[in-house]
């Protein structure tokens, strides 16, 4: 029982992580119908941004996500300004082979300049502690990663039903045209829905350096999950992509205790493809 | 005093092919003025370039005398020149209320956006009962009235209506007729484009009939509707 609460336990904490992560994703899928290639490696300059921010000034995770967030919303404006922008009405395979050589770049980058060695950033505020609960030992760092991405997907949430601002986005995704003639700057709502997505992934990957080491390819196992996520979810929801993100954590996490550890990655690809096989838009696809 | 909308020699194309040639009209602000022709004459694209969503490449359209002619549509509106589409083109997972919010989108104020939501709301009641209801779920009728509600949050000075009695039965469109009469009663001057010629021409003060993108007449709704060759193109009369 105490080993079932645990597995349990890991795979909410994990899933709730990979929802901010594939969220970014989906809400620029679900607006712009564009697939951003180089998510994953958004996820590993926030990391890094976030270690060198703790190595070099101290300044602790749980602080430095403001700054990941910041930054890596300003990277996805620029990407979509300088890149996205100009690929958009092309060829259909143009934004996504752009995003897919900005990952390339960004990623040879970080090795070259940071080499390609794993950083675990040590002295964090919450290292180590724990708390028992019902027999399971639940890791501070990973439980309150978990609830910081929960609320900013509330928050994400929110901000799109309830906002004028969220009506904007939604309508634009909806029918560019008819947006416009709202008054509605689709020009603008996609900058900012590019960096709303990279602030996403900027948040998780800045919490995550509290527990997880940064190299430069640790963008690719975790944008595979986000993809995954964001089509067993339903492009576009992020209910969808919560759920979806809470099952793929749970299955990884059962697998690899059940089963073996091994094979947990093998679960994962076989639910996602036993769901598109029998539902080809997701779990709460539009 | 110089007309309200003025659209002067315009010629557009779509992938190379002349959909409207050298075409020019004007509307004077209080008028209702109707488009007419048949399907592919031009009629859509005319309303299209004059509300910035597709940009002329001769000519230039000009609004309460300012040049509007390269504005693209999302700044139009703002100009107090609003254009509901055809098709209706409501956002369609969004409420009813949310849609008529978003037509207010270019104004800032709470309590003008409430008051607005009120005068429609006076105007349109079935909104009120639906307005917690996604717009998909209307009625084809409803979903029309919730379209020229949108249209009418933004407070416009000119509201140009594209076929909105397309696909609607014959007593909605009466009573959507009747409502752009009492629209126009309120100050609003109103371009309309249509297919039902007769209905068009009884609520409208002048008409421009359109073929193959070009002007072929214009006059008094009166005028129009006493001509025969008017009658036998457009009326099967």
């Amino acid at each position: 029982m105490g080993n079932f609460l645990q597995v349990l336990i890991d795979g909410l904490l994990n899933g709730l992580l990979y929802a901010l992560v594939a969220a970014g994703l989906s809400l620029i899928w679900g607006v712009m119908d564009v697939i951003n290639f180089a998510h994953g490696e958004f996820l590993m300059v926030a990391m890094y941004l976030s270690y060198w921010l703790g190595f070099l000034l101290d300044i602790d995770p749980f602080i430095s996500w403001i700054a990941g967030g910041i930054f890596l919303f300003l990277l996805g404006a620029v990407t979509y300004r300088l890149i996205i922008k100009n690929s958009l009405g092309k060829a259909a395979m143009a934004p996504l082979l752009a995003t897919f050589g900005l990952s390339m770049l960004l990623k040879n980058f970080c090795m070259n300049v940071f080499t390609p060695n794993f950083r675990l950033l040590s002295g964090n505020w919450l290292e180590g502690r724990t708390i028992a609960f019902g027999g399971a030992i639940v890791p501070l760092p990973q439980l309150v990663t978990a609830l910081f991405a929960f609320a900013v997907l509330g928050v994400l949430y929110w901000m799109l039903k309830k906002t004028r601002l969220g009506w904007a986005i939604q309508a634009t995704a909806m029918d560019k045209e008819a947006a416009e003639l709202m008054g509605i700057d689709t020009e603008r709502i996609y900058l900012l829905v590019f960096g709303m997505g990279g602030a996403c992934v900027g948040i998780a990957g800045s919490l995550m350096t509290s527990y997880l080491a940064v190299y430069p390819e640790v963008g690719g196992l975790f944008s595979l999950i986000a993809f995954v996520v964001v089509a067993l979810g339903g492009f576009g929801s992020i209910p969808g992509a919560l759920l979806a993100a809470l099952l793929i954590g749970l299955v990884e996490s059962f697998s690899g205790f059940y089963i073996a550890a091994v094979v947990k990655y093998v679960a994962v690809f076989a639910v996602y493809l036993g769901v598109i096989l029998l539902r080809p838009r997701g779990l709460f696809g539009w | 005093m110089p007309p309200m909308l003025e659209v002067k020699n315009i010629s557009c194309s779509y992938d190379e092919a002349r959909v409207i040639t050298d075409l020019s009209l004007e509307i004077r602000a209080g008028e209702i003025v109707a488009i007419l022709g048949a399907n592919g004459a031009g009629k859509s694209t005319t309303m299209r370039a004059i509300a910035g969503l597709l940009h002329p490449e001769k000519g230039s359209v000009l609004f309460e005398g300012e040049d509007i002619t390269n504005l693209p549509a999302s700044q139009v509106i703002r100009r107090g020149l609003c254009y509901i589409p055809e098709g209706r083109r409501l956002f369609s997972r969004l409420t009813v209320r949310e849609n008529l919010e978003l037509g207010a989108y270019t104004e800032s104020s709470r309590e003008a956006i409430d008051q607005r939501l009120e005068e429609v709301f006076a105007m349109f009641p079935i909104l009120k009962a639906r307005s917690a209801q996604r717009a998909e779920t209307m009625s084809g009728g409803e979903q029309q009235m919730c379209a020229i509600a949108r249209g009418l949050m933004s407070e416009p000075r000119l509201l140009m209506l594209d076929e909105v009695s397309l696909g609607l039965m014959p007593s909605l469109v009466e009573k959507v007729f009747e409502t752009v009469v009492e629209i126009r009663r309120k100050g609003v001057t109103i371009l309309i484009v249509e297919q039902m010629v007769q209905e068009a021409l009884e609520i409208a003060d002048r008409g421009y009939v359109l073929q193959t993108g070009k002007l072929v007449t214009s006059g008094t709704a009166r005028e129009l509707l006493d001509s025969d060759e008017i009658r036998k193109a457009y009326m099967g009369m």
